[in-house]
């Protein structure tokens, strides 16, 4: 009998063109997305006056520099609208198709690729952006590459990659109510550390995470690169089928009965070894919320924040004293105690359907003390919230209703936090300077931005769910 | 790429854990090309504040630092966004080794295809040579890639760096260079792989 595999294991030999005896294996990459970032790329090709290899593997996205505010047909910043041309150009030249901001499907890349039906199980899929990870979800392997390597992607459809150690979390157990995906994955990260699993190839298993839905593990899989992980992946099942199911990209039919067939032995075999595990117990975890500059500094929000005075190694202490005094926090400050100026709810974490519909359960009929900015991850799930009535609730609590793209996440379309200014967020890095400079970041679930929201202050959701469906 | 193979320079020591991309180039200069000089904007918003005035305690802003072609960092050294352009700041600074615990992985892998040389060595060493640095700010730090050695004051340490892409430091080769050799070997495996998962291929009525 041979060796039993994990899933990473199968994923990989999947794709293996070469192996050399330096270790070096050359991969098939089965899906190359682009996006405005990737203009150092496509000028590599012009350097060497090539062509894409496999348009047909290949699609772009406008999302990092789309406007979510005001006329999208016509960018008033120049700069932003040179941005978007620029993959609107590139992607013609070569034949890649692309949702511009002419398609109704326009959205972040990582949302878009699940939506799509592009991302499927047992895919290889690279894209010059670490959020890569995200389409693990459906048990593809995915992860990001820098701009040489899009360039090398673009001209060969393959690349040079070490196979990594394999890692799998284990989340067993049942998250009570008012704890998300973003909770969990936020506790995992505090757990194993920024760079807990640095190089590692993470399988996520256990009953918490089957019992997460496709967005779900869509927003866990998002943050494995928070863990420093390459890639991070769920097994496929009848959940991520029945999700797939008649996408417009995904295969139909006949052949897409075949392929569940097939994506059915995508998971790990019984006795198969992984080179770490970590276990986790579901129960154990809280609504959590981050109080730092690196996604590691989360803690339950019942917490306070760290003393770096009661901080033995000073190291550490040196690093909790920076990070307080660049987030403004007083030392030991309970964290319910800290004041939001803004909310963000939106980015390749936490902007799909059922992230608006969590916020919009614990925002219905209350108010916003502070202004905030709601952006759908596609310009589908706006339409289909807007359907559901979600953006009036938004509106109704002072909220602003507006267009998909990566928006306040990394601010470079120009929605930006003000220096000073402290935002609840439902984003994936916490980073000094991410939202814009001097900006102070809390990251948290879509229903923990609600209650940040409704309260002034980072706050628990759960009382705020007493007598709700959510 | 050019080739690496021993350094002599200043070191600046840089004591961050998680000292990630968006520290080392902020996301507003992602839409510049390298010819505009990133290299002037590497670690932007540590060295300046909002109004432009030079922050005189961060380190590569001192006398002895500011022409240092080495870096010595701490934990997790460029983690977060994949952003290349955060190797090419680094390196147009002209910065040509980055010595630290741990790095990012994107990161580590942006770097060897711009040739910027990785050097990995534990956490009591980074601190170690941090701490001579900071004593002794103009001590030159040598980095030899042949012997995989730094050499610090009357200290050497040995550093572990992946041995493939030691070799493509050494001798400046590219990926797309290796993969022409192997055209062959991908068409075979693009027309196999179509017969064995068709599936694979996006459903193009769409």
């Amino acid at each position: 009998m041979s060796q039993p595999q994990t899933l990473i294991d199968k994923l990989w030999a999947a794709h293996e063109i070469v192996c050399r005896e330096d270790g070096q294996s050359l991969l098939w990459v089965d899906r190359h997305y682009v996006h405005e970032g990737s203009f150092h790329a496509f000028g590599k090709l012009a350097e060497r006056g090539v062509a894409v290899a496999e348009p047909g593997l290949t699609f772009g996205v406008a999302d990092h520099y789309v406007p979510t505010r005001g006329s999208r047909r016509d960018i008033a910043n120049p700069e932003l609208a040179r941005m978007v041309r620029q993959v609107e150009e590139n992607t013609a030249k070569h034949g890649v198709k692309l949702f511009g901001l002419d398609d109704p499907r326009q959205g972040i890349v990582h949302v878009v690729g699940p939506e799509q039906g592009l991302t499927l199980p047992g895919l290889l899929i690279v894209c010059g952006d670490s959020h890569t990870s995200t389409h693990g979800a459906l048990g593809a392997y995915a992860f990001g590459i820098g701009a040489s390597e899009v360039a090398h992607v673009l001209m060969t459809q393959a690349i040079w990659q070490k196979k990594p150690p394999r890692m799998r979390i284990t989340v067993d157990g049942v998250a009570t109510p008012g704890v998300a995906a973003k909770d969990i994955v936020l506790a995992i990260i505090a757990h194993v550390g920024a760079d807990g699993a640095t190089r590692h190839a993470i399988e996520f298993a256990g009953s918490a995470i089957r019992a997460l839905s496709i967005e779900g593990r869509l927003t866990l899989c998002n943050m494995s690169i928070e863990a420093g992980a390459r890639c991070g992946t769920v097994a496929p099942d009848e959940k991520t089928f029945a999700y797939l199911k008649g996408r417009p990209y995904a295969p139909q039919g006949a052949e897409f009965d075949r392929a569940v067939g097939e994506w059915s032995s995508l998971t790990t075999d019984r006795d198969a070894q992984f080179d770490r595990d970590v276990k986790l117990d579901a129960k154990d975890i809280a609504p959590t919320v981050t109080w730092g500059t690196s996604p590691e500094d989360a803690l339950p929000i019942d917490a306070s924040v760290p003393d770096p005075a009661r901080e033995p190694d000073e190291a550490r202490a040196s690093y909790l004293r920076g990070a307080l005094e660049y987030m403004g926090i007083a030392p030991g400050r309970k964290l319910t105690d800290i004041a939001v100026d803004r909310v963000f709810i939106g980015s390749c974490t936490n902007s799909r359907i059922e992230d608006l519909r969590a916020a919009a359960a614990v925002l219905a009929g209350r108010t916003s003390k502070v202004p905030g900015l709601v952006s759908a991850g596609s310009t589908l799930i706006k339409r289909q919230a807007e359907e559901e009535g979600l953006d009036r609730i938004f509106l109704d609590a002072g909220l602003e209703w507006g267009e998909s793209g990566c928006s306040m996440c990394v601010g470079i379309n120009g929605d930006l936090v003000a220096s000073g200014e402290r935002c609840a967020s439902t984003t994936n890095r916490n980073f000094r300077g991410r939202q814009g400079p001097g900006a102070r970041t809390h990251l948290m679930s879509p229903a923990m931005v609600a209650a940040a929201a409704i309260n002034g202050h980072l706050a628990d959701v759960r009382p705020l769910l007493a007598g709700r469906k959510v | 790429m050019d080739k690496f193979s021993k350094l002599t320079a200043a070191a600046c020591p840089i004591n961050q854990t998680n000292l990630n991309t968006d520290q080392i180039l902020p996301a507003r200069y992602l839409k510049w090309t390298r010819a505009m000089g990133i290299g002037k904007v590497l670690f932007q918003d540590l060295r300046f504040d909002a109004e432009g005035k030079e922050n005189p305690d961060f380190p590569i802003n001192r006398p002895a630092w500011r022409n240092a072609r080495i870096v010595v960092g701490g934990r997790n050294f460029g983690c977060g966004s994949s952003r290349e352009a955060a190797v090419y700041a680094l390196y147009d600074y002209g910065v040509r080794v980055v010595i630290a615990p741990s790095f990012g992985d994107i990161f580590s892998g942006n770097a060897i295809q711009n040739g910027l040389v990785l050097a990995m060595v534990t956490d009591d060493e980074a601190a170690e040579i941090m701490a001579a640095l900071q004593q002794t700010p103009e001590l030159p730090v040598t980095v030899d890639l042949e012997q995989q050695t730094i050499v610090c004051g009357n200290r050497t340490y040995s550093f572990s760096i992946d041995p493939v892409r030691r070799m493509r430091l050494l001798n400046g080769w590219d990926d797309i260079a290796l993969t022409e050799s192997y055209r062959d070997r991908i068409a075979t495996f693009k027309t196999d792989d179509q017969a064995k998962r068709p599936w694979a291929i996006p459903h193009t009525s769409a």
